[in-house]
């Protein structure tokens, strides 16, 4: 199976992508191994995902672009702090990998994961799923491009079928 | 433990004192008292008063800390908001942000919902928690001459920097910024970046 994170990747540097927050998954482990390694990105480890709608919204206002990469169980967490988003206009770029959709092992991630997009959506999140593997690079550069261009927020959900399946080793 | 309605230092001489002569100065502040103590200073384009996001206040600094590494930027937020966000510490303490500088005005009260007491008002103990977590440099202030002491360590000691100064609990007036947030970001972003903004 190829892989997204390396074309997400280029396309997070050609479109400015200068401030990487992350809260980690299996699904993003590569995409977060990039950010580091690279000079021009600022990666930023958050404990919690709510603090990357703060963290990217003072970038902005900084003038560095940022990208929120985090798995679909932080969408919870994200809820009132997308206020600061909504009420400011801030443009806000989130790559959301999938749990709780397909193969899922862990039935915990079940509530999160099946509501994710509408509770995004809810919260007044454009959000797109993204089921096929030579898609993803090509939606996160238009969603880029709409962000940063019209202080959009969207979130570029990766289906858990384009993910590595966890098995606790079973 | 002391009753914070006694503490001696007033809220709003201490944003005076904080705020005296900013230049460049970059300042975000939580919601509720902190952002009307910055406004009755004196409104300015550099000024991100909150109107919401709670717990957000030091995450934001954070953010245009990094994006600004050569302008000093001072989070000053209460002590509720504080504790919300107490993970953002940990997280800028990762960062070693040098230009960053965190400060509570800890009155021990929730102040706009009928000050009701905080964590802190029962011990715990917010610069030894940022301490705790990798914040390099912390204290706390509880009088005029710690005040003075601190206010240099805030302004200008390379951080990242956190403080709590206690205040005394009171309900002030309220002077109240802009609650348009697309015009709070737009005047910030301009100021900083001028015309690219």
């Amino acid at each position: 199976m190829s892989d997204w994170s390396e074309g997400v990747f280029e396309t997070l540097i050609s479109t400015g992508v200068r401030q990487a927050a992350y809260v980690p998954d299996m699904g993003l482990k590569k995409l977060i191994d990039l950010c580091i390694a690279h000079d021009a990105m600022t990666t930023i480890a958050l404990t919690t995902e709510e603090e990357g709608m703060g963290v990217l919204g003072g970038a902005w206002m900084g003038g560095d672009r940022g990208v929120l990469l985090m798995q679909s169980s932080g969408v919870g967490n994200c809820i009132n702090m997308l206020s600061l988003t909504q009420s400011c206009k801030f443009p806000l770029l989130m790559i959301v990998t999938m749990r709780g959709q397909y193969k899922e092992f862990n039935s915990w991630q079940m509530p999160m994961g099946q509501n994710a997009q509408e509770i995004l959506k809810l919260a007044g999140v454009t959000a797109r799923m993204i089921d096929e593997m030579d898609a993803v690079a090509p939606a996160v550069a238009d969603a880029a491009e709409e962000v940063f261009a019209e202080n959009a927020c969207i979130a570029v959900m990766v289906h858990q079928k384009l993910m590595p399946v966890k098995t606790f080793g079973k | 433990m002391a009753d914070s309605d006694t503490y001696p230092l007033d809220r709003r001489d201490v944003a005076q004192a904080l705020l005296e002569g900013r230049d460049g100065l970059v300042v975000v502040a939580g919601l509720g008292a902190c952002a009307w103590d910055i406004t009755a200073v004196g409104d300015h384009d550099l000024n991100f008063p909150l109107w919401g996001a709670m717990g957000g206040a030091a995450s934001i600094g954070l953010g245009i800390a990094l994006a600004q590494p050569d302008r000093r930027v001072l989070v000053l937020t209460g002590d509720g908001e504080m504790l919300m966000g107490l993970g953002s510490l940990a997280t800028i303490a990762l960062q070693k942000p040098e230009n960053l500088a965190v400060v509570v005005l800890d009155n021990e009260r929730y102040g706009e919902t009928g000050m009701q007491q905080t964590h802190t008002a029962f011990g715990v103990d917010l610069p030894a928690a940022a301490a705790a977590v990798g914040i390099l440099v912390t204290g706390t202030v509880r009088d005029q001459g710690e005040l003075d002491t601190a206010l240099p360590v805030i302004r200008e000691t390379p951080g990242p920097v956190f403080y709590s100064i206690k205040v005394k609990a009171e309900e002030l007036a309220f002077v109240l910024p802009s609650n348009d947030g697309v015009v709070l970001k737009e005047r910030m972003r301009k100021a900083m970046l001028g015309g690219t903004g």
